[in-house]
């Protein structure tokens, strides 16, 4: 049987400072795996910088925000045929050492995606309180609605299968789409798993989810659960 | 209260004359035009005939026809920016795909430059 294609996805918006270890990073552990860096129309070197480390580049004419430029990707790997996708965050939080891991539970498992999730026993960088507080209360919610518990669901540590692929390069959240994402699976009865993973800190840079922007965050994102749950399924 | 209908007149001709002007400057669209030039000539006729205005007040058991207008204005303007809600939410979509697909086009055009194909 063919090996499955596998494609590294990694949005990106002002990582200048910190693409290039994580592309650079990546091709070291996985060897010649495509990796795409999908540039959210940053006003720095960005796209410089990680065409420099041996990634290709999809770069977007105007900012779409996280969730639109994820789906950019999503949209290219599915036409290019790729089987699976990886996605990590463009700022060096997630360790691609672990990619191997969460690529070997979606082959096992009957899950269209499997989550890299904060492995409690070696919890490695903490988020903020807010944050966390965030997580807690996110996880009570979607426990009923996903029928079982998610423990890390802000997480953009994602592996998914060619059928979320084509879910996803149709319907995807716009913006802070991790968890609405999770939803828009369990409405078409896709399954997710999780693997326990180290988070680390950023390389550089700063979350653009700030304390007063958590405020709209949980709202949004509430709102978008609840649409999600109301809306019709058309695939 | 004369002075009232003479005002909303007024403002109705003001708001029907401006998407007019708008509309021949080609700086509204005509199907954009149709709630505001709508909402206008309901205010219009409202100020002309103000025994209507006295009997929808009368019908809901208003205290009068400034009430109402007050009313009709909410409910018209309501419903017009709900449709500009809706029109700018539909053009939001439509430029998220258009940006991913011109992306997506640019990509592989460079990818055809570099093999050579």
């Amino acid at each position: 049987m063919k090996p499955p294609r596998v494609l590294l996805l990694i949005p990106a918006y002002n990582e200048e400072a910190a693409i290039a270890r994580v592309v650079g990073e990546a091709r070291e552990v996985l060897g010649d795996f495509p990796v795409l860096v999908v540039d959210d129309c940053s006003r720095d070197a960005t796209v410089a910088q990680a065409e420099s480390a041996g990634a290709r580049v999809l770069a977007l004419p105007c900012h779409l925000g996280l969730g639109g430029c994820v789906q950019a990707g999503y949209k290219l790997a599915y036409e290019l045929g790729f089987d699976e996708v990886v996605r990590i965050d463009g700022d060096g939080q997630h360790d691609p050492r672990d990619i191997p891991r969460l690529l070997e539970t979606l082959h096992a498992s009957d899950a269209e995606m499997v989550i890299g999730v904060r492995d409690p026993a070696q919890p490695g960088f903490q988020t903020s309180l807010i944050r966390r507080l965030g997580i807690a209360f996110f996880k009570l919610i979607l426990r009923p609605i996903l029928g079982r518990p998610a423990s890390d669901p802000t997480s953009g540590f994602v592996a998914v299968s060619r059928r979320a692929l084509h879910l996803f390069s149709r319907t995807f959240p716009l913006e802070y789409p991790e968890i609405e994402a999770l939803v828009v699976l369990q409405r078409r009865r896709f399954h997710f798993e999780e693997v326990p993973c180290r988070m680390r800190p950023r390389l550089a840079g700063r979350s653009s989810i700030t304390a007063l922007k958590s405020v709209y965050y949980v709202v949004h994102v509430l709102l978008g659960v609840f649409v999600n749950i109301l809306r019709r399924t058309r695939i | 209260m004369e002075r009232l209908f003479l005002l909303l007149a007024l403002l109705s001709l003001v708001l029907i004359l401006t998407v007019l002007r708008s509309l021949r400057q080609e700086r509204i669209r005509v199907e954009h035009s149709v709630s505001w030039l709508a909402g206008g000539f309901v205010l219009l006729s409202l100020s002309l005939f103000p025994g209507l205005l006295g009997s929808f007040a009368d019908w809901l058991g208003l205290a009068g026809a400034p009430l109402a207008i007050l009313l009709l204005a909410l409910v018209v303007f309501v419903g017009i920016f709900y449709r500009q809600s809706r029109a700018i939410s539909e053009l939001k979509d439509m430029n998220i795909t258009l940006t991913q697909r011109l992306a997506i086009v640019e990509f592989e055009l460079r990818s055809r430059d570099e093999t050579g194909s």
